[in-house]
Parts: structure tokens; C-alpha cells; sequence
């Protein structure tokens, strides 16, 4: 029994097919991401569980009650829009006190929970203030304080962080994860950064060209993508396109890759999953290849000369040219290492993943 | 859906039904379908004479509006120098001036009666005056006075609104100064000046009061429709009155589709705006400046000659240049005559139950249009356009159509009145005043909802707030001083409103303009001046007041 749920719902824009079938379910008490690439669908679907949006098909349930053609008034979800929408002639405090006015909340209970919300977002005694007399930090607190002041079945969030500076959101997003989870909250968090998704989320779906890629907790996301585009979206990966050899009734499976022709092995949890004969690609990240300028023969082990060294700070990315295939490691020193250099790149089968 | 239907009905009655009467009857004779009048009235050379003069004359109004305005647009936008501000904050004054009051003041200051008439004769002891203000030229004058700022602030704005990175990129690839005016300035000020030479055009298509007061021998159309129902021949009126409307909407028609245009470049432009340079030149900035003192003057002489002239004791203004003897009787005419004071009374009572209604419509329209945009099934985008169109439509036809439409629609017994008469009652001159001034209020409030982020209501909505609580708490709020803005705008121009009310006035409920009309008839020139001088006091604090609003609102 999910908390929120919706069932293949779609909309299309004109031409434009915006979310093509999406279902999922949020739990009770979870922080839930929907992360994608731009103009990927997840903003409206999130408008969609706000009904701001109709879903041209498929329904979204509520505590299992049917709430799709529920207008947004009447479903009682705060949301936390990306450019804040703050009400530009109200001051702080009738921002705040909007949703408890618009419930017709008597007088003492309404200031209660006006200034406790204006604390919990640490804004107390801003009340008073005009809202272009804040930061936008400042800005993007009454924001979540308005929200919460409803006391809201469940908290959406449009990219809330996107328009602060990068120190002020990590911030930001340390303590709105706190709040959200001192309340005993369930929300529903939209971004396009993978970072702040995986910071924030209990769960996240990702979204490509509106629909629905993969659901999973952050680090199984990661590590285990189990789409080409979800690999490339979460940040940078060695994409290796191979071909499988044998098909042994063992879960070990052996590809040749189609550039620089190596042999890796890893295992193959579902046979269909590669099929002989055609290509597939295999993913690994940066930072799971390993680098040995000696000769010892660990599995999946490739020979390749250092093509260059890019310093990037705390980490340096090394890019290998093993017989044609490149290859990207992430390594922390390169003392070591030269270009021209040859080198061993260890793909270890752990961390070699099958796509789809 | 009651916002439909108010705005469905409103339509029917004001726009779609009058129009549609007047086309039709336009085509019947004695009840039968008949194309009589047209090949009686185009047969007559009168009428063919009226259709050339009236295109004629705004061809003609457009070409030396644009002679003017567009060198001054460059001038003023481009570059500074002393004496640029004080032409700027005069520029627009003809917009403003109540076409009836510009065309009286015109007549003082330059008639072969006015001031600098007088002036020349007196100066040279000549026995005549040395020219007489008729026909051709003198409307041309007067057009391209009253009219001039279209171009000028129109062309203004577009050069406000060109990046000036795209003529430094021009000029960094090669081009010369004068290249670049003609391959990249002009074609981006095009739509501007197109829909500057077809508003100038409609605008002259309309004119009124000049033609009536010093047209002389060139009789345009709305003249003629008017002359014709004074002659009682409503079937030739109704006929030109088609015949004018046609060529106004072709006007619209034309309009519409450029600004489209428009709008897309204006997205396009994202860079810094260009700064106005310093005339270097000495003799050039000298020149400059004096030319902005002289067009100062011309533009402010007409309103300061009828200032004058509300002094004059009646009967001291005959062959001197200017009125010997002063007096505020004129004045205390209008407080202490319970007939003037009526008048007043009778054109602010109609002209803000018009705009009071266009407000209150406004808002039923805009609505509308906002919610079409997001919900396309409930309100198609063919409607939508349907819909704006058909508010504009009462914004592009002359007063005299507008006027002359009404009163054949409800001059009798109707299909949507039944046996009730509009015509000579009270209700008839509010009536024509908001179908011709309502397209203001809704650009006006249309402007102002465009403003407003959309989210912000979206957020009211998750917030609880139902519709009605989302606009009286948030949409309205923000809203209002753009909306009460255009609302005083349409009621300073329905004051002083005289195209449409000479036809279809009833006698005991005259207005401002009629008032103006007759003192000037009965050669009370003082008396005319005053009222006018008033409506330019009401409407200069009207101006003042919107402009504070629309600061306000930004």
C-alpha cells in the first residue's frame, strides 16, 4: 500500500509528449527524487502530483483515493516552486500565513504557526519584512516556511535550490533535508543534479525523454545503471561496446570488446540480457578503473599506453589507449605515471556493468 | 463558464449584431436584397470623391507623419544634447489632446482669424489675412501634427529595442555607418514603422473634427456619412459607413498579422540596449538644440493659444493679433451656469459608466484569454484569436462606424432588444463609449496580467486558495494599478469624445464636446477655450495619475 502512486500517466504538449507512461510509488515518510536532463518530463510530473497539470491518461492515487482530477487547492500538498513564487505584495508574514487564510485559521492559531514555521526555517522576526528586502537564500526559506505552514500531506519541490550560489546550497540542502526529516515529511524533490539527488533522496527515479529510466536508492543508481542513459546522465562513465561469446549455462559471460578487441569476463545475472552475437555496451566508472604499471595478470586485464594526464585538483583523470579502446580511470596520485607510459587497466567485474 | 457567456453576449450586442445589421441593411432596399445602394452611391461623384479624398488624405497623413516623426525619433533616442528632455516630455502631447479641442486650438492659433494670421497682417499692415486655413493643406497640417507621434514613439521604442551589439558586430565585419542603417537598423525597425504608418492611417481614416471645422471643399467619408443622416439618407450613411469600416478592418487585418512579426523580434533581442551618444560637433549641437526648443514650441503653442484665448472677454478677439481684454467669466461660466455645469456633469457621469463597465468586462475577457492558454480543450486557440479579434474590432473602425452601426442596430424595434429603443435615451452614448474604448482597458489589463509570473497563482492554488480567493488575494493585487490605469485612460478619451456622439447625442443629455461645438458656432470663442482647457486639466492629472500607476506596477 504505497503512499503515492501513480499509474501510467501521460501528457503531450501539442506535439510533444512531455511524460510518456510513468508510474511509480513514494512511501510514507521517504524523500523522493525525480532527476533527469532537462525538458526530460520531470517537472510535469511533479506539476501533475500537484495538479497544476491533467494527465492526458493514467491516474495518481493518494492514500489510495483517486485524486487525479482533484484541483490543487483541494489535495493540501505544499510545493516550493523553482523561482520561490513569492507573492510580490505581500510581506513575509502574509506569505507565510497565505494557505492558513485561504483555510480560514483563527487569528492566534495562524500567528502560532506563521512564526513557528518562520523558525524552523531560522527566519524568525523577518515577518515584517518585504519580500524584495531578502536574499535569495532568505527568499527561498519563506518559501519552504509558506509550505510547511499548511502542514502538508506531502511536500513537492521544483529545483528549490537552482537559482543559489553553490555554497548556499549545500547548506540549504543539509538543512532542508533535517527539516523534512525532524516533521516526519514525505516529499517529492525535482532537480536536474545528480549530486544534490543523491544528498537529498531516500529514493530516486531517473527520467530521460519523459519517461521513466530506472528507480533505485542512490547508490545502486550509480553503480549499477541498468540503461545506457542512465549511465551517461549520472555523471562520467566508460562506455565499452562488446560482444558476447559463449553462452555457458554458467553466469559468467565472456565479450569481446569492438574496439581494441579484448576479452573481459563479468557475470550475467539475466541471459537476456545479452544476447549473442549482438553488441552491448558495458559501463564502468572513472573512478572503479584501476591502473598497474606492473605486470601481474588480474582479470580483465588490458594492456594500453598512457595517452594524457589531466590534473584536476584532488583527482587527475588518466586517459588509457588500450589497443584502440579508450579508456578513462580517476586516480588520486599520478606520481607514477608519464605520458607514453605503458600501463595494465584493471576493469574489475565487480564494477562492470551490462546495459540495456 | 458565466465569464463565457457574459463575454459572448456582450460581443453579440456590441460588435457582432450592429455590424452585421449595418451589412446587411447595406444591402436592402424596402426589405428586398439589392445592391441599389452601392451602385447608387458609387455612381455618385460625390461619393467617389469622398472615398479618394479620405485615402487620399491618409496616404498623405501618413507620408509626412513619418517625414516628421521618424528623423525625430532618430534624433532624440540616438543622441544628446541641452534641450533634448524638454522636447521628449512634450513629444506625445497632440496623442492626448481631445481631436475636437487640437482641431478648436488649431483654429485659434493658425485659422486666417488666429493669432499668427493676425500677427502677419498687423505686422505688415496687409488688408487680408495672408492665408486661409482649408482643405488640403490645412488638414495635412493638422494630421501631421495630431498624428506625427505615432512615428516618433514608435520608432523610438523599436530603436530602444535593438541590440546595440548587432551594429557594432555590422560595423567590426566591414559595413559603413550608412550600411549599416539600411541592412541592419532599418529591416529590424520595419514592423515598427508599419504599424506606425497603419495606426496613423486608421487614425486619419477617422478624423473628424478637422474635416467638419476646415475641410473646406475636401469632403471625406466620415463627413459624408455624417452630412447624409443630417440629410436624412440613412440608406447612402449606412452604405458609406460599410464602405469605411471595410477599409479600417483591411487596415487591422493588415496590423494584426505585422505585429506578430514584431513580437518575435523583440524575443530575439537580448543584449544592452544602446546608449545615446554626445553630439561632438559644436555648430551641430547648437543646431540640435534649437531644434528641440522650436518643435517644443510648435507642439506646446496650439494648447497655450487656447489657454489664452479662455481669458478672452467675448467679442475683444476680432482683427487683433491677440484678444485685448482678459477675464476669468468664462470660467466662472462653466462652475456657475447650471446648463454648462450639466454638461460636465452629463459627460463624466456617461464616460465613467463606460469605463467602469469596460473594467469590470476587461476582466471577464483577460480571464478568458489566460485560461484558453492553458486549457486548450476547454477554449481552443481558434477561439482565443476569435476573441481578440473581435474586442479590437470596435478599436479599429472610426467613432463614426461604431456610432452609425449602434443606432442602426437599435434605432428601432430589434431581434435583441425587442421593442426596446436604444437610441435617444440616456443609455445610447455609454453604450458607444464602451464598445470604443474597451479594446484600451483590455490591452491595458492584458499587459498587466502578462506581468504577473503565472506560478505565483499556481503557488496560491497549492497553497488552498480556491479561484476566487487566487484572484481577489493575488491576481488582483497585483493587477489593479495597470487595470485602473487603462481604465482612466478610456474615461479622459470618452470625456472629450465628439465623432460618435454628434450623431447619436440626445439633446438633453449633451455632452463636453457638443457643448464646445455649439459655443464655437455662436462664435463664443472664450467659451469653447474654457471647456476645453478644463478636459486638458482633467486629462493632464488623469495622465499623471496613470503614469504613477504603471510606476507602481513595475
Amino acid at each position: 500500500m504505497s503512499f503515492l502512486s501513480l499509474n501510467d500517466i501521460s501528457r503531450t504538449f501539442g506535439t510533444t509528449r512531455a511524460v510518456a507512461g510513468v508510474s511509480l510509488d513514494v512511501n510514507q515518510g521517504e524523500f523522493f527524487g525525480l532527476l533527469g536532463p532537462s525538458g526530460c518530463g520531470k517537472t510535469t510530473t511533479l506539476r501533475m502530483i500537484a495538479g497544476l497539470e491533467k494527465p492526458d491518461s493514467g491516474s495518481i492515487l493518494f492514500q489510495d483515493k483517486d485524486i487525479t482530477n482533484l484541483p490543487p487547492e483541494r489535495r493540501g500538498f505544499g510545493m516550493v516552486f523553482q523561482n520561490y513564487a513569492l507573492f510580490p505584495h505581500l510581506n513575509v508574514f502574509e506569505n507565510v500565513a497565505f494557505g492558513l487564510r485561504a483555510r480560514h485559521k483563527r487569528k492566534e492559531e495562524m500567528n502560532e504557526r506563521v512564526n513557528s514555521a518562520l523558525e524552523l526555517v531560522q527566519l524568525p522576526n523577518y515577518g515584517k519584512r518585504a519580500i524584495d528586502q531578502l536574499s535569495g537564500g532568505q527568499q527561498q526559506r519563506v518559501a519552504i516556511a509558506r509550505a510547511i505552514a499548511i502542514e502538508p500531506a506531502l511536500l513537492l519541490f521544483d529545483e528549490p535550490l537552482s537559482n543559489l550560489d553553490v555554497s548556499l546550497r549545500e547548506e540549504t540542502r543539509r538543512e532542508l533535508r533535517e527539516l523534512v526529516t525532524r516533521l516526519g515529511l514525505t516529499a517529492v524533490y525535482v532537480t536536474h543534479d545528480q549530486e544534490e539527488a543523491f544528498a537529498l533522496c531516500d529514493r530516486i527515479s531517473v527520467m530521460v525523454g519523459g519517461k521513466l529510466m530506472q528507480t533505485g536508492r542512490p547508490r545502486e543508481l550509480y553503480e549499477q545503471p541498468s540503461e545506457i542513459s542512465v549511465a551517461c546522465f549520472l555523471g562520467r562513465n566508460n562506455l565499452i561496446k562488446a560482444m558476447r561469446l559463449s553462452s555457458s549455462k554458467t553466469t559468467d559471460g565472456e565479450f569481446k570488446t569492438l574496439e581494441g578487441e579484448h576479452t573481459l569476463h563479468l557475470p550475467v545475472k539475466h541471459e537476456d540480457l545479452a544476447p549473442l552475437n549482438k553488441p552491448v555496451y558495458l559501463a564502468i566508472r572513472p573512478e572503479h578503473v584501476e591502473l598497474s604499471t606492473n605486470n601481474n595478470a588480474a582479470e580483465n586485464s588490458l594492456r594500453g599506453n598512457i595517452r594524457e594526464i589531466v590534473f584536476g585538483g584532488a583527482t587527475s583523470t588518466v586517459r588509457v589507449d588500450a589497443n584502440g579502446l579508450l579508456i578513462e580511470a580517476l586516480v588520486l596520485r599520478t606520481d607514477a605515471l608519464e605520458v607514453n607510459q605503458p600501463c595494465n587497466v584493471i576493469l574489475s567485474p565487480d564494477h562492470l556493468t551490462l546495459l540495456k | 463558464m458565466a465569464l463565457l457567456l457574459v463575454t459572448a453576449i456582450v460581443l453579440l450586442y456590441g460588435v457582432i449584431y450592429p455590424n452585421l445589421s449595418v451589412a446587411v441593411s447595406s444591402f436592402q432596399r424596402a426589405g428586398t436584397w439589392t445592391l441599389a445602394n452601392y451602385t447608387e452611391i458609387l455612381s455618385q461623384r460625390i461619393v467617389l470623391e469622398a472615398i479618394v479624398s479620405s485615402l487620399g488624405l491618409s496616404i498623405a497623413t501618413v507620408f509626412f507623419c513619418a517625414l516628421v516623426g521618424i528623423p525625430l525619433a532618430f534624433l532624440f533616442e540616438r543622441y544628446t544634447f541641452p534641450g533634448r528632455r524638454l522636447f521628449a516630455a512634450f513629444a506625445a502631447l497632440p496623442l492626448v489632446l481631445p481631436p475636437l479641442v487640437g482641431t478648436v486650438a488649431f483654429i485659434y492659433l493658425v485659422g486666417e482669424s488666429g493669432i499668427l494670421a493676425h500677427g502677419i497682417q498687423n505686422l505688415l499692415g496687409l488688408q487680408n489675412p495672408p492665408w486661409r486655413l482649408r482643405g488640403w493643406s490645412a488638414l495635412i497640417l493638422f494630421h501631421t501634427y495630431t498624428m506625427y507621434p505615432f512615428f516618433y514613439v514608435l520608432t523610438g521604442a523599436g530603436l530602444r529595442r535593438i541590440d546595440a551589439s548587432l551594429a557594432e558586430a555590422a560595423r567590426s565585419l566591414g559595413a559603413s555607418k550608412t550600411t549599416v542603417l539600411r541592412r541592419v537598423l532599418l529591416p529590424q525597425l520595419t514592423p515598427s514603422l508599419l504599424a506606425a504608418a497603419l495606426l496613423t492611417f486608421m487614425t486619419s481614416m477617422a478624423s473628424f473634427s478637422a474635416p467638419l471645422l476646415f475641410g473646406g471643399d475636401v469632403r471625406v467619408l466620415t463627413l459624408e456619412i455624417f452630412t447624409a443622416r443630417q440629410r436624412g439618407d440613412f440608406g447612402i450613411a449606412i452604405t458609406e459607413t460599410v464602405i469605411l469600416a471595410v477599409i479600417s478592418l483591411g487596415a487591422l487585418f493588415f496590423f494584426q498579422r505585422y505585429e506578430g512579426t514584431r513580437r518575435f523580434a523583440a524575443a530575439a533581442m537580448k543584449g544592452a540596449p544602446r546608449r545615446r551618444a554626445s553630439i561632438a560637433s559644436g555648430p551641430a549641437r547648437v543646431l540640435a538644440t534649437i531644434l528641440a526648443v522650436v518643435f517644443a514650441i510648435v507642439l506646446v503653442l496650439p494648447v497655450a493659444t487656447l489657454f489664452l484665448v479662455s481669458f478672452a472677454r467675448e467679442g475683444s478677439w476680432t482683427t487683433q493679433t491677440i484678444p485685448s481684454a482678459y477675464t476669468v467669466a468664462n470660467y466662472q461660466r462653466l462652475f456657475a451656469d447650471p446648463w454648462a455645469a450639466e454638461v460636465f456633469f452629463n459627460s463624466v457621469t456617461m464616460s465613467a459608466i463606460a469605463a467602469v463597465a469596460a473594467l469590470l468586462w476587461s476582466f471577464a475577457v483577460v480571464t478568458l484569454l489566460r485560461r484558453g492558454r492553458n486549457e486548450q480543450k476547454f477554449f481552443g486557440e481558434g477561439w482565443r484569436r476569435l476573441l481578440s479579434l473581435l474586442v479590437l474590432v470596435p478599436w479599429a473602425l472610426p467613432g463614426t462606424v461604431v456610432a452609425v452601426s449602434v443606432a442602426e442596430a437599435y434605432g428601432g424595434p430589434s431581434l435583441l432588444l425587442g421593442s426596446f429603443v436604444l437610441v435617444g435615451t440616456f443609455w445610447i452614448l455609454p453604450v458607444v463609449y464602451f464598445l470604443r474604448f474597451m479594446p484600451l482597458v483590455v490591452r491595458a489589463l492584458q499587459a498587466s496580467m502578462e506581468q504577473v509570473d503565472p506560478t505565483l497563482e499556481e503557488a496560491a492554488g497549492s497553497l488552498g486558495a480556491r479561484t476566487w480567493q487566487r484572484f481577489m488575494r493575488v491576481t488582483l493585487p497585483l493587477v489593479w494599478p495597470g487595470a485602473v490605469a487603462g481604465t482612466l485612460l478610456a474615461f479622459v478619451i470618452a470625456l472629450g469624445e465628439y465623432v460618435a456622439s454628434v450623431l447619436v447625442f440626445v439633446p438633453a443629455n449633451r455632452p463636453i464636446s457638443i457643448a464646445i461645438a455649439s459655443e464655437l458656432r455662436d462664435f463664443k470663442l472664450g467659451a469653447a477655450a474654457a471647456y476645453g482647457v478644463v478636459l486638458i486639466v482633467i486629462i493632464s492629472i488623469s495622465m499623471i495619475v496613470a503614469g504613477r500607476l504603471e510606476r507602481l506596477r513595475a
